[in-house]
């Protein structure tokens, strides 16, 4: 098949003609700086040396050297979700573009925009298992939502626009461009974006009236209501949030939402109801259980969501809102199917709302599914057992509880990421979000080693904002070389390890799984992490017991640069509540002592 | 309510597509990717003006599933339109096969006979082979195969469906 060809306006320059000639990678520059782009996350090397050297020549875009390619688009990544923007990256030729894929699967599985512009070696030399060569696009086509290989000068500029155009548009997603390097070298065209780009792409945001009438008809008949929420609303921006706000307080119904939702609400509003699913919470799986209408908005019942499929939400009439039609029906058979973008469905069901009088159907009374709900929540299913010894050891739980209240009280706007393991969940679990894009996890690829150049990619969006990592001791060790990239650039993040000496999750799972056999969990042979922060240029502190905890974490917050805070906690803590693998959302664990439940169905499962 | 259990039906996926470098890496990747089944797989340039291709693909699959193949193939940058053509969708699906037979003697009468009478038309002859060119439904064309195995048989080369629906519907 042929190469994508797009029409462009302007003739081919002639090489050396006139000095106005730009070069390839003086072109993409130019259309980053179209785009708004201010900042790359990258990695040089052979195949990118002459988009490298247009760097150096311009000052209109800054680029922040990273520390492995991989980082690069987690920190993209972060800066994304943080900003609303899209997150760009480059890096070489072949390891360069192969160490960007765990980064752009998991951009994919988040729906982060991302654009990834990796060399490649110059088109003559295409598939003679050149110097590193790699078959980029054939590698990175299932882990991103478009990708390109450019083979001539004239579609360097329309492809690149069209690239941003789709990873921001519909379901935002990362994009890869493969860029050989005799076309940055070599004269290229500059053209504006094109103004129909891929003709085959149109992504439909627009819900449709009658969707939206059908499930606010539902809505208004419900007895028992709740919304369950999801980072399609975040990517929706901020307006979709508040939208969201509204029409919870409009309605009065319940609200939960995914790992990925959370800011949407305000982790302390009297209607939300935290987290839902694996590690969510007893009065939030109880309540999806046990609800006779569901409305899912920018959600999309993931298994860590749902638990064992044919006992979910039995019996809800479930309505789907989601930006991606093929979401719908997937998993979970919805009664009504919206597709759009979370805040023109919200915003509709609002105005929807408003204009359809209330006993359409029959009258709401909620006072009894609400009362219900605070019975739930008397079980406080996130409590724990803190000895408050100055000598005790220290709970992770707490540590985070304290680690939130005292960055509360520093009055700064907070940006947070994380690994991926206990620490995560007891982060989503403690750590109360009031704002949106301030949660930066990995949420559908579970990336261990995410949180650090997470971070990085938050702080340089936001200089003057407080940015923490909450970490795992084994998960950070994943991209530790990222506190090079925080030194050089004199990042003040801080580093807030739970060191517990496991691989946490693992172990719990060892534990609850396969009789306490801790199969190569153990964190051995760990760093110093105080002397490692100082090799690394910032501040190392720890803390090993309850007296400890407060004075470590005012002292991280104070300080102007970066910190790593090496946490010492509590070794056998399990991340409770959890509904077991293969088990439905009312058979939840609500501590320990209630393990041995698990079916040998549910020890099949991931 | 959950995904229910229903039995697998044949169906001809139709999908038009850019016809851009990687398109049928994108839907076929797609497949293996999310362990739907190809049976067979075509794909041409239709439409050089509006640089457009058509892929055809055969795959048994239940209800459900064919629902989420056109979803995950329709959400593809460089795919327009996705078809789902089963039993109850009425439809053409063609297929054409090359055949070569080594016979000699009576057994080479019999083939030329048996090929009259399937309109397979021998493409290429020599003293001691035909190749038959064989055009229709896809089980004409394994009926007539079976027919000649006993007579020389010696290989098959078929194109795989394409398809496209009776009456004025279009993609």
């Amino acid at each position: 098949m042929n190469t994508a060809s797009h029409q462009t306006d302007l003739k081919p320059h002639a090489a050396g003609a006139d000095t106005s000639v730009l070069s390839g990678a003086e072109v993409l520059l130019r259309v980053l700086a179209e785009q708004g782009v201010e900042v790359i996350f990258g990695y040089p090397g052979g195949a990118v040396l002459p988009i490298y050297d247009a760097i150096f020549r311009q000052d209109a875009i800054r680029h922040v050297l990273v520390r492995h390619e991989q980082a690069a688009v987690h920190a993209a990544e972060a800066y994304a979700r943080s900003t609303g923007k899209v997150g760009v990256v480059l890096v070489t030729s072949g390891p360069g573009a192969t160490n960007t894929v765990t980064g752009l699967l998991d951009a994919m599985l988040d729906s982060i925009p991302v654009v990834c512009f990796s060399g490649q070696v110059g088109v003559p030399l295409i598939g003679t298992d050149a110097f590193q060569e790699a078959d980029t696009t054939g590698i990175t086509r299932p882990a991103t939502k478009y990708n390109y290989l450019i083979r001539r000068a004239e579609d360097v500029a329309p492809c690149v626009h069209e690239a941003f155009h789709i990873a921001r548009s519909g379901r935002p997603g990362p994009v890869l461009v493969d860029l050989p390097k005799n076309l940055m070298v070599g004269p290229a065209p500059y053209s504006d974006a094109p103004r129909a780009p891929h003709p085959s792409y149109r992504p439909q945001t627009e819900p449709g009236r009658d969707v939206i009438a059908r499930a606010v008809a539902a809505m208004k008949g419900a007895r028992r209501p709740l919304f369950y929420t999801g980072g399609g609303i975040i990517n929706a921006g901020p307006e979709a949030s508040a939208a969201l706000r509204k029409l919870v307080e409009k309605t009065g119904f319940p609200c939960t939402s995914t790992l990925m939702g959370l800011g949407s609400m305000p982790a302390g509003d009297r209607r939300f109801l935290g987290m839902l699913g694996m590690h969510g919470t007893y009065e939030a799986n109880m309540a999806t259980h046990g609800c006779d209408v569901l409305i899912a908005l920018g959600s999309r019942f993931d298994d860590r969501v749902t638990g064992r499929l044919d006992a979910f939400s039995p019996g809800s009439f479930k309505i789907h809102a989601d930006i991606d039609p093929s979401q719908i029906n997937k998993i979970v058979q919805v009664d009504v199917g919206i597709v759009g973008d979370a805040r023109r469905v919200i915003e509709m069901m609002l105005e929807e709302w408003e204009c359809t009088p209330a006993n359409t159907r029959q009258p709401i009374d909620m006072a009894q599914w609400w009362h219900q709900i605070n019975e739930w929540r008397k079980t406080d299913s996130l409590g724990f057992v803190q000895d408050r010894a100055p000598g005790a050891i220290i709970r992770p739980q707490y540590a985070i509880r304290r680690l939130h209240e005292l960055a509360i009280a520093t009055g700064r706007d907070t940006y947070v990421s994380t690994e991926v393991g206990q620490h995560q969940m007891w982060a989503a679990q403690h750590f109360g979000f009031d704002k949106p894009n301030r949660w930066l996890t990995s949420g559908g690829l579970g990336t261990m080693g995410y949180g650090l150049p997470a971070a990085v990619g938050a702080q340089i969006a936001h200089p003057d904002a407080l940015v923490i990592d909450i970490a795992g001791e084994a998960s950070t060790l994943m991209n530790i070389q990222e506190l090079s990239t925080i030194a050089q650039y004199r990042l003040p993040v801080k580093v807030f390890i739970l060191n517990n000496q496991y691989m946490g999750m693992v172990r719990q799972w060892q534990e609850l799984l396969h009789e306490s056999r801790y199969s190569e969990s153990y964190s051995a042979a760990l760093p110093d992490f105080v002397k490692l922060a100082e090799s690394f240029h910032g501040k190392g502190l720890r803390a090993t017991c309850m007296g400890e905890l407060d004075g470590v974490i005012a002292e991280m917050l104070a300080h102007p640069g970066p910190v790593v805070a090496d946490i010492c906690v509590a070794q056998d803590e399990n991340c409770y509540p959890m509904i077991p693998s293969g088990a439905a959302h009312n058979q939840m664990l609500l501590g320990p002592g209630q393990d041995d439940e698990i079916s040998a169905e549910g020890r099949m499962l991931v | 309510m959950t995904t229910q259990q229903e039995s697998p039906v044949s169906a001809v996926i139709s999908i038009q597509v850019e016809n851009e470098s990687g398109a049928l890496a994108r839907v076929i990747g797609l497949f293996s990717g999310r362990g739907y089944n190809i049976e067979s797989l075509t794909v041409a340039a239709v439409d050089e003006s509006r640089h457009q291709s058509r892929i055809n693909i055969v795959t048994t699959a239940t209800p459900h599933v064919l629902g989420q193949i056109r979803a995950q193939v329709e959400r593809l940058v460089p795919v327009y339109r996705v078809a789902v053509m089963t039993g109850r969708e009425p439809h053409v699906a063609r297929e054409m096969a090359l055949v070569k037979v080594i016979a000699s003697g009576e057994r080479r009468a019999d083939a030329l006979r048996i090929a009259q009478a399937f309109r397979a038309h021998p493409v290429d002859a020599s003293a001691t082979s035909f190749v038959f060119e064989l055009t229709g439904a896809s089980d004409k064309l394994d009926a007539f195969i079976d027919l000649m195995r006993p007579l020389g048989l010696a290989e098959v080369s078929r194109t795989g469906i394409a398809a496209i629906a009776r009456g004025a519907a279009i993609l």
